[in-house]
């Protein structure tokens, strides 16, 4: 089956600072990749790759099998994003903001209305249709991006530390919303984060730091490799030890 | 969970013919819903040509003689002499606000939203120009509907309708200008002393406030500088298009700026040649 995303031997630099070294790594369809760096260890730039905001001049980034340098606009319609920024417009209501997106991928103003509503009860907002975003919490604001982001049925969603800035009660309920999305549409979830307790046991996850993959697998299997029981232990463990060499892809 | 939750999502069809037009529409429509939300804004560009046509152009009538020149064909009052100039400086301001916004919505985040759009990236920026462009014309009429109670007007009212082709160019002018300038800028800083360097500097080194003639009486290398000033071109062409007439040089520099300043807000915005270019790539460290 194609993964939703294979990410195969990218690099990025800045300047004299390598952001990513030889990256690869693949979340598949209807499972939740937890990519998890401190900050700094590359996350936000290897998100900017794949949403193509830079080009990667070398390895190959594909969503659900579409290369998104080669062609775009097929591996484009097939990703939904959250970004770590907010990107909603205040100003404008909840519905407003999901129709802009809707047109953003050529969906008319009828089906998008549909796709709103249907997208704003899968985070349970649909209530909020007519409030401005400005009226909103932060973690309703969240769940209004992922409603966004599922507008044109994507199969895969990127969410690049969602929970930053949320209370506790907020960030449990987005991560139920969105595993139970999993759940529900079948998508793949790649989800960047610093925060290990968001890791749950069925849930893969790879670890990235300064620009390196330096472990993937379950969470058993990270704890297995850190001789820990804990992953947040065995995460400050890996990230100690020599990046893992580059595997073929799978 | 209610019925409607439990709709699939299917995938949208991606990249349809019909979709550039949605996408279109829906871009000049979120422009709209923001510009009626920033009242301040409207009133500011209503405003500003207004300080200049009611106190500036009353204060300077009687310095200022003007005299007989193309497109007018007899002694015209110094407001309307000014007026095409303070039309292209409403444009010129909103060229530059939009991309002020864009420099805003980057910092914010919504340029990524856009930028994500499975549309290509030449199109998402000709569709936000699109966009400036309705703005800055519901401006300008805003300014022509005041400025004909003081008697500001072309000798034919079929001037407001030949003169609506002439805006859409140079609004089409200034907002590549502005688009191609804000992917140089990342803060907004940079961007608000970049508007002082270039608005003024262009409005008052150009034919809005005095015909060339007269600059080149004065200064014969200010009259070159107002040459081959792009929003000298801008303002003649709205000039004579409100007399139902075209100015063949100003339109063709007009037209040729437009391409050259949309060329560079393109390239710039391209992830493989601007903003990697600039910002890195794979070899970026060695």
């Amino acid at each position: 089956m194609t993964a939703a995303l294979s990410v195969e031997g990218v690099t990025h630099a800045f300047g004299s600072k390598k952001a990513l070294d030889d990256v690869s790594l693949e979340a598949p369809a209807g499972a939740f990749t937890a990519l998890v760096g401190q900050n700094g260890a590359g996350k936000t730039t290897l998100f900017s790759l794949i949403t193509r905001l830079y080009n990667n001049r070398s390895g190959s980034i594909r969503v659900l099998g579409y290369d998104v340098r080669r062609t775009p606009a097929k591996a484009l319609s097939q990703l939904g994003v959250v970004f770590q920024a907010r990107t909603l417009d205040l100003e404008l209501t909840v519905q407003q903001n999901l129709l802009y997106h809707a047109a953003l991928h050529g969906i008319g103003r009828g089906e998008a209305k549909r796709r709103a509503e249907a997208a704003l009860t899968r985070v349970n907002l649909a209530e909020r249709a007519k409030d401005k975003v400005r009226a909103l919490s932060g973690g309703q604001m969240r769940r209004v991006e992922i409603a966004r982001a599922l507008l044109h049925g994507p199969s895969l969603l990127l969410l690049d530390e969602p929970t930053t800035g949320l209370d506790i009660g907020s960030r449990r309920t987005l991560l139920e919303e969105v595993r139970r999305l999993i759940q529900q549409d079948g998508i793949g979830v790649l989800w960047a984060t610093h925060l290990t307790d968001e890791i749950a046991a069925a849930d893969r996850v790879v670890v990235l730091h300064q620009g390196k993959v330096m472990a993937r697998g379950t969470p058993q299997e990270l704890c297995a490799r850190a001789k820990t029981e804990d992953v947040g232990a065995a995460f400050m463990s890996i990230v100690g030890e020599t990046p893992e060499p580059r595997k073929a892809s799978a | 969970m209610s019925a409607v939750a439990d709709v699939p999502l299917r995938p949208h069809r991606g990249v349809t013919a019909s979709g550039y037009l949605v996408c279109l529409g829906g871009i000049v429509w979120r422009e709209s819903l923001r510009f009626l939300h920033q009242r301040g804004r409207f009133l500011s560009a209503l405003v500003r040509p207004l300080v200049w046509l009611f106190i500036f152009a009353a204060g300077f009538r009687a310095t200022l003689g003007v005299s007989i020149i193309p497109p007018y064909e007899t002694y015209i009052l110094y407001e309307v002499y000014i007026a095409p100039g303070l039309m292209a400086m409403i444009q010129l301001f909103n060229g530059l606000q939009s991309s002020l916004s864009m420099v805003y919505d980057r910092e914010v985040g919504a340029m990524r939203i856009l930028l994500v759009s499975p549309y290509p990236r030449w199109f998402l920026l000709v569709s936000k120009l699109v966009a400036g462009i309705a703005v800055s014309l519901l401006q300008v009429y805003a300014f022509l509907l005041v400025a004909y109670f003081w008697d500001v007007r072309p000798d034919d009212a079929m001037g407001y309708l030949y003169v609506l082709p002439a805006l859409i160019l140079t609004g089409f002018m200034l907002g590549a200008m502005g688009l191609a300038m804000s992917s140089v800028f990342k803060q907004l800083e940079n961007f608000a002393s970049v508007m002082n360097f270039v608005i003024f500097p262009m409005f008052f080194a150009s034919s809005a406030l005095y015909p060339l003639w007269r600059v080149q009486q004065s200064s014969e290398w200010l009259y070159y500088i107002c040459t081959y000033n792009p929003f000298t071109h801008a303002v003649e062409l709205i000039r004579f298009a409100l007399y139902g007439q075209i100015e063949w040089t100003a339109l063709a520099v007009v037209a040729g700026c437009s391409a050259v300043f949309l060329t560079a807000a393109v390239l710039a915005y391209d992830p493989s040649t601007g903003l990697t270019a600039r910002r890195g790539g794979p070899d970026a460290a060695k």
